[in-house]
C-alpha cells in the first residue's frame, strides 16, 4: 500500500532542482501547493514559512507532537481558521493553481470542494438522513428523489449503508462513536469534494472502529485527495503515501511515507519516529 | 494528626455535613409546602363557593323569619369571656333577595333565634338581576291569567316555562348577533365610506353622485335595520311576558318575568349526586359564561380568552425579537466591553418596574404608533381612535418588551450550548454563517429558546399593572376574535383574569358575595398559566427528542 517513489531529486522537475530533498520531494500531479505559509494567533506565531505540495488522489499525513501546528495547517487549507479571532496569515495556498486566500475566492465554494472530517465526530442534531443530505440541501437540491440518491450513494461509500438503511429517520446522535465518524465522512463526501481533510479522525475511537475508518480511507483513495492529521505514527505509516513531520510550527521533513519512516533524513524526524521525544 | 483527633474531626465534619443536608432538604420541603398550601387554600376557598349549601329558615324571637345559607358562625370575643354562652354567637347568613332587603348578607345573633328549620320546599332561584332569591314561587301568570297557584303547582309548572323562555331568549340573541349585527356592521361601513368621501379630493359632481348612491344604500339598510329592530322588540316583549310571583320568608312578595330566572333548585331535597351535578354545572358556567351584574355573577370566559390570547400574541412577538437579538449578541457582535454593557442593560431591563413599561406602552405604542396608524389608515373615523387607544395588540407588545430580556438570556444560553465543532461541521460543508445558524444552530438551541418562552409566558400571564393603561378593561364581553372581517381585532379591548381578581374582589358593589370568586379566579389563573406552560413544555420535549435522539 505504500508506494515506492524515486528517491533521487533528479527525477523532479526543473524548478525543484537543487532544493532540499528532505523538504521538497518530487510530487507528481500536485493538487495543493502551500507556499511559505506563516500564521499568527495574535502575537504568537504558530506556523513558520511552511511550503509543501500535496499530491492528488493520494493520502498525505501530517504528524508531529501536540501543538506543532499540524491541525492549524490543515484548517488553513479550507480557511476554517478565518473564524478565529485575531488570526493573521501570510503566504500562499494554491488549490489547482488558484490562490485560496485571494479575497475574490468564494470561501463557501472552496469549502464545498475541500471537505473536512473533525477530531470529534460532530453530527448535526438531526436524523441520519438529514445529516447526509445537509450539504446537498445547502446547494439548493430540494427534490426528495435526488436527495435519496445522494444519501444512499454517500452512505454506501462510507460503508455505513447496511448498518443504517432501516433507521435513516432516527437521530444521528443515537449512533456509536465509530458510526458517527463514518457518518461525518459520508456527509463530507455527499457534496462530492475533491479533497477531504481529516483532523485526527480516529483519536476518539477504539481500535476496531479505527481500523474501519482506515479501511474506508483506502477505499476512497481512488476518488479523493486525502490529507490526514494524526499523532499516531503507526496510523500514518499504515495509511499514508506521503508524510510531513512538523515541529514547533516548522516543516521539518516531508517525503514518501516509507522513505520518511525507514530512512529519515533529519535527526529530529528520526528522534520523533523512534519515540525519543514527542 | 493523632488518630483519635482525626476520628473526632471526621465525626464532627460528618455531623456538620448531615445537618447541612437536613437544612437544605428542610428548606426545599418548606417551599413545596408553601406552594401546596397556596394551591390548597385557593382550591378550598374557591371550590367551596360552587357547592350548594342547605337552605336554613331561622325564626327570630321578634317573629321575623329569615331564609338563606349560613356561611359562617362567629364567636364574639368580648361576650364569650363573660359567660361562654353559645347563644352569643353571631351567624353570617346569605339571605339574597337584594331587591327586597337591599343587602345579600345579614348578621344574626344566635340569641335572637327561636328556632331553626330546613324547609324541604325552600327554593333557590338564580336570577339575571339582583342576585339569588331565596323563598318560594307562589304563582305563575301568563297571558293575563294565573296558570299555576301554590308553591307545589308553580314548582311543577316552572321547568316547562323556563325551557320556553330559554328558547325565546336564544332566538332573540340569535337575531341580535346575526342579522342585526350584520346590518349594523354594514351601516357602520357605509357611514365610514361617507365620511371618507367627505374628506376625499374629488370633483363636486362625482362627489355628489357617489354621495347620493351611498345615501340610498344607507337608507335601504336603515330600513332593514328598523324592521329587524321591530322584530327584536316583539321577541323581547314575548320573552318578558309571563311572570312569576315570588314570596320571601318574611312574607314579602315580588312579581318578576319568568325570563329573569336562570335556574331554580330546591337544595334541601337534593341528594349528594344531584348537588355534585349542580356543582359541575356551576363550575362550567363560571368558566364558559359571560359575566353579569358588573362581573359579580355569571362566568369569566372573556377574561380567560383575553388572557390566553394576549399571552399568545405576546409570545408571537417576543420570541422572534428575543431570538434575533440573542443571535446578534452571541453570534455576530464582536465580544467586548460594549457587548458586555449591552448584556448588563438587557438584564437590568428585566428589573424595571412593570408599570413603567405600561407607561412606555401608552406613550409609544398607543399614542405614537397607534396615533400614526389612525392618521394614515383610519382618518375617516377620527377623532374616535382605532389603534390610538389601548388594545390587545398594544398590551401584548408592551408585555413583549417586558419579557424580552428573559428570552434573550435563555436564547443566548441555548446558543452558547451548541458546540463550536458542530458549527464548524456545517461551515466545512460550504454552508454560509447564516445557513449554519438557521439550519443547525437555531434548531439545536430551540429547547433553550422555548425555555425562555415558557418563562416569558409565565411572567406575562401574571402581569396586571402595565395592562391597566394599555387596553385591559373591566368589562369587554365581545371577544377580540369573531366572525366579521378581519376576524381578529387587534385593537379590541380585552378582559384579563389578573385584573378580574382585583376588580371582582375589591371593586365590586357586593364584596361579601364575591370574595370566594377571588379565590376561584386566582385558581383559574394558575390553571390557565399551568396549561399554557405545559403546552410549551410538551413542545420543548418534542423538539428535544427530535434533535437529541433516543440515546440521550
Amino acid at each position: 500500500m505504500i508506494e515506492t517513489e524515486p528517491r533521487t531529486p533528479e527525477a523532479a522537475t526543473a524548478p525543484a532542482a537543487g532544493r532540499d530533498p528532505a523538504l521538497r520531494p518530487p510530487i507528481e500531479d500536485p493538487i495543493l501547493d502551500v507556499e511559505d505559509l506563516s500564521l499568527w494567533y495574535g502575537e504568537k506565531q504558530a506556523l513558520h514559512g511552511i511550503s509543501l505540495e500535496i499530491p492528488a488522489r493520494k493520502i498525505t499525513a501530517f504528524i508531529g507532537p501536540s501543538g506543532c501546528g499540524k491541525s492549524t495547517l490543515l484548517r488553513c487549507i479550507n480557511r476554517l481558521n478565518d473564524l478565529v479571532d485575531g488570526v493573521r496569515v501570510e503566504g500562499e495556498i494554491r488549490f489547482e493553481g488558484e490562490d485560496i486566500r485571494d479575497p475574490e475566492t468564494d470561501v463557501n465554494r472552496l469549502r464545498k470542494r475541500i471537505g473536512m472530517v473533525f477530531q470529534k465526530s460532530n453530527p448535526f442534531p438531526k436524523s441520519i438522513y438529514e445529516n447526509v443530505a445537509y450539504g446537498a440541501r445547502i446547494q439548493g437540491i430540494k427534490k426528495k428523489a435526488d436527495l435519496d440518491v445522494i444519501v444512499e450513494r454517500s452512505l454506501r461509500s462510507a460503508a455505513l449503508w447496511d448498518e443504517v438503511k432501516d433507521r435513516l429517520d432516527e437521530s444521528a446522535l443515537g449512533m456509536s462513536g465509530g458510526q458517527q465518524q463514518r457518518l461525518c465522512i459520508a456527509r463530507a463526501i455527499a457534496v462530492e469534494p475533491e479533497v477531504i481533510l481529516l483532523d485526527e479522525p480516529c483519536s476518539a475511537l477504539d481500535p476496531i472502529a479505527t481500523a474501519r475508518i482506515e479501511e474506508l480511507m483506502q477505499d476512497l483513495k481512488d476518488q479523493y485527495t486525502q490529507v490526514v492529521v494524526t499523532h499516531n505514527m503507526q496510523q500514518a505509516s499504515r495509511v499514508s503515501d506521503y508524510t510531513a513531520f512538523l515541529y514547533l510550527g516548522k516543516l521539518v521533513e516531508y517525503g514518501g511515507t516509507e522513505r520518511l519512516f525507514l530512512n529519515p533524513l533529519k535527526k529530529q524526524t528520526e528522534d520523533y519516529i523512534t519515540g525519543r521525544f514527542g | 494528626m493523632p488518630r483519635d483527633a482525626e476520628t473526632r474531626y471526621r465525626r464532627r465534619s460528618d455531623r456538620l455535613g448531615n445537618s447541612f443536608t437536613a437544612l437544605c432538604g428542610g428548606a426545599l420541603a418548606l417551599n413545596l409546602l408553601l406552594v401546596l398550601g397556596i394551591l390548597a387554600l385557593l382550591a378550598w376557598n374557591g371550590g367551596r363557593f360552587f357547592w350548594q349549601r342547605d337552605l336554613v329558615e331561622l325564626t327570630l324571637r321578634d317573629g321575623g323569619k329569615r331564609l338563606g345559607e349560613i356561611w359562617e358562625t362567629e364567636k364574639r370575643a368580648a361576650e364569650a369571656h363573660a359567660g361562654a354562652d353559645p347563644a352569643v354567637d353571631r351567624i353570617r347568613m346569605k339571605i339574597g333577595n337584594r331587591d327586597l332587603a337591599g343587602l345579600d348578607f345579614a348578621w344574626i345573633d344566635r340569641k335572637d333565634v327561636r328556632s331553626t328549620t330546613k324547609p324541604g320546599d325552600a327554593e333557590l332561584l338564580e336570577r339575571f338581576e339582583y342576585g339569588n332569591f331565596y323563598g318560594w314561587m307562589e304563582e305563575i301568570h301568563a297571558g293575563g291569567k294565573v296558570v299555576a297557584r301554590g308553591a307545589e303547582a308553580a314548582w311543577r309548572a316552572f321547568p316547562a316555562w323556563q325551557k320556553k323562555k330559554a328558547a325565546e331568549r336564544a332566538a332573540a340573541e340569535r337575531l341580535e348577533k346575526g342579522p342585526i349585527g350584520d346590518v349594523n356592521y354594514e351601516i357602520e361601513k357605509l357611514r365610514l365610506a361617507r365620511k371618507k368621501l367627505d374628506v376625499a379630493a374629488l370633483p363636486a359632481e362625482e362627489k355628489a353622485a357617489r354621495s347620493a348612491a351611498l345615501e340610498s344604500e344607507l337608507a335601504l339598510r336603515e330600513a332593514a335595520y328598523q324592521k329587524l329592530a321591530d322584530r327584536l322588540t316583539a321577541l323581547r316583549s314575548t320573552l318578558d311576558s309571563g311572570t312569576v310571583v315570588l314570596r320571601a320568608a318574611g312574607g314579602e312578595t315580588k312579581e318578576m318575568p319568568i325570563s329573569g330566572i336562570v335556574s331554580a333548585v330546591r337544595p334541601n331535597r337534593m341528594n349528594a349526586w344531584e348537588k355534585s351535578l349542580l356543582y359541575g354545572r356551576r363550575v362550567f358556567h363560571f368558566i364558559a359564561d359571560d359575566p353579569r351584574e358588573s362581573n359579580t355573577e355569571g362566568g369569566i370566559f372573556p377574561a380567560i380568552f383575553g388572557t390566553v390570547m394576549m399571552v399568545f400574541l405576546m409570545s408571537v412577538a417576543v420570541v422572534p425579537l428575543g431570538v434575533l437579538a440573542a443571535l446578534y449578541l452571541r453570534e455576530y457582535a464582536k465580544q467586548g466591553p460594549f457587548v458586555r454593557l449591552v448584556r448588563i442593560a438587557v438584564n437590568n431591563l428585566a428589573g424595571v418596574p412593570s408599570i413603567v413599561f405600561g407607561v412606555f406602552g401608552l406613550g409609544f405604542f398607543v399614542y405614537t404608533v397607534g396615533g400614526t396608524l389612525d392618521k394614515l389608515f383610519y382618518p375617516e373615523v377620527l377623532p374616535a381612535p382605532t389603534f390610538g387607544t389601548g388594545g390587545i395588540l398594544w398590551a401584548a407588545l408592551t408585555l413583549a418588551l417586558l419579557t424580552v430580556p428573559v428570552v434573550i438570556v435563555a436564547a443566548e444560553e441555548g446558543l452558547a450550548a451548541v458546540p463550536r465543532i458542530v458549527r464548524e461541521g456545517s461551515l466545512a460543508l460550504g454552508a454560509t454563517k447564516a445557513e449554519t445558524l438557521w439550519r443547525v444552530v437555531i434548531p439545536a438551541a430551540a429547547p433553550g429558546i422555548l425555555t425562555g418562552m415558557i418563562l416569558a409566558m409565565a411572567r406575562a400571564a401574571g402581569e396586571v399593572a402595565p395592562l391597566m393603561i394599555v387596553g385591559m378593561v373591566k368589562l369587554a364581553p365581545a371577544l377580540p376574535v369573531d366572525g366579521r372581517p378581519p376576524f381578529v381585532h387587534l385593537n379590541a379591548k380585552f378582559m384579563h383574569l389578573g385584573f378580574a381578581i382585583y376588580d371582582v374582589g375589591f371593586q365590586s358593589p357586593n364584596i361579601e358575595a364575591t370574595t370566594p370568586l377571588v379565590f376561584a379566579t386566582a385558581l383559574l389563573l394558575i390553571a390557565v398559566v399551568t396549561a399554557m406552560n405545559l403546552a410549551a413544555i410538551a413542545l420543548r420535549n418534542h423538539l428535544r427528542r427530535k434533535y437529541a435522539g433516543s440515546a440521550v
